[in-house]
């Protein structure tokens, strides 16, 4: 005497998908305001050393990057360390003028905020970033930041 | 004229779309927050201009050299030792005389406090030392002088030095403690 036929499932139920667009949307969002773009490839090797005592980088807008390390092609480039700037390979005396079109291309009242990023591969000898570091005294750009992985504690034992 | 029902647009594939922006985001850009140490370069030197004269105890000298070895106040050292050796120095607690001139002076915002003079902590390193070595010897210095910031804040305002919310308790710190780091003009001594 089945008077109310118990409904039959048929099939699965859709689900209603149309908010999706809209999560998918606010992700990507959230992702262009928190994110910035890479700017460049690089060409060289870089991890950099361990420390400790380590201090965010702000307004990333206003840092300007010098990569040091040994070429990631060593076939085509050799094993000597070298100078990133940009997106090629550069010498000591290009620095200069790297400093001066980095002032430029920043708002004048920023200017003097602007810091530079040593960005240095920790088996690099300190001879070619001791010259970089001259360089930089020379064209005034007295900010900068060593960079370094954050770690809890310093293992001495592998520094020799 | 006729009213005709508005036309449903298909909205099915505004998911994929913004599924593709999202993956070229993902792919093009970076999020790992940029830590580093950062420091002052000092001016270049002014040839007519005589370097300042410093009193031998107000100096903390640490040489590198080629083999990563260290070198503090003339005594062969070790990386281990270097941040208590820097933080006796900066603080001198039991008035030492070969250690740095204490004086005691108001600082605005912290009373009277015990400060050393005029300590400079000198390092210098050679052209074949390890950048690693160098960022460590930095690591240790930098070390010092915040463990003596979280000392002294902490006997002022009870909490640490990073913890302070008031812009100028930090800046009243950071006149107590300065980062007296200076960097001798490189010198080539021995290469590898």
């Amino acid at each position: 005497m089945a008077r109310f036929k118990k409904e039959k499932k048929s099939g699965v139920q859709k689900i209603n998908t149309s908010s999706l667009p809209d999560i998918i949307f606010m992700l990507l969002f959230f992702f262009m305001v928190t994110t910035v773009m890479r700017e460049v490839t690089l060409i060289v090797k870089i991890k950099p050393p361990e420390a400790t005592e380590v201090a965010k980088l702000e307004r990333k807008s206003l840092v300007s990057y010098i990569y040091i390390g040994v070429p990631t092609k060593v076939g085509l480039y050799g094993t000597k360390p070298r100078i990133q700037l940009n997106d090629q390979f550069a010498e000591v005396d290009n620095i200069p003028a790297f400093i001066t079109s980095e002032r430029q291309a920043r708002d004048e009242a920023d200017r003097r905020y602007i810091t530079t990023s040593l960005k240095v591969d920790q088996d690099i000898r300190m001879g070619i970033v001791t010259d970089v570091k001259q360089e930089l005294r020379k064209s005034g750009a007295y900010k900068i930041n060593y960079s370094t992985r954050k770690v809890g504690k310093l293992s001495y034992g592998n520094l020799y | 004229m006729s009213k005709r029902p508005t036309q449903e647009i298909n909205a099915g594939s505004m998911a994929d779309i913004a599924f593709l922006l999202l993956i070229f985001f993902l792919v093009t850009t970076t999020m790992d927050v940029d830590t580093g140490i950062s420091r002052k370069l000092p001016p270049p030197l002014d040839d007519q201009e005589p370097p300042p004269k410093i009193n031998e105890r107000n100096i903390f000298t640490v040489l590198v050299n080629s083999r990563d070895r260290l070198m503090v106040e003339g005594k062969p050292s070790d990386i281990s030792m270097l941040r208590a050796q820097a933080k006796e120095f900066m603080s001198n607690p039991r008035n030492a005389t070969n250690l740095p001139e204490m004086v005691t002076k108001e600082i605005p915002g912290l009373g009277i406090v015990t400060v050393p003079k005029s300590a400079v902590i000198s390092l210098k390193n050679d052209r074949g030392t390890s950048y690693k070595m160098y960022i460590a010897v930095q690591n240790e210095l930098a070390a010092a002088i915040n463990e003596l910031r979280d000392e002294l804040s902490m006997e002022k305002f009870g909490r640490k030095y990073k913890e302070l919310i008031n812009e100028d308790d930090k800046k009243s710190i950071q006149d107590a403690i300065p980062v007296p780091i200076s960097e001798a003009e490189p010198e080539d001594i021995g290469d590898r």
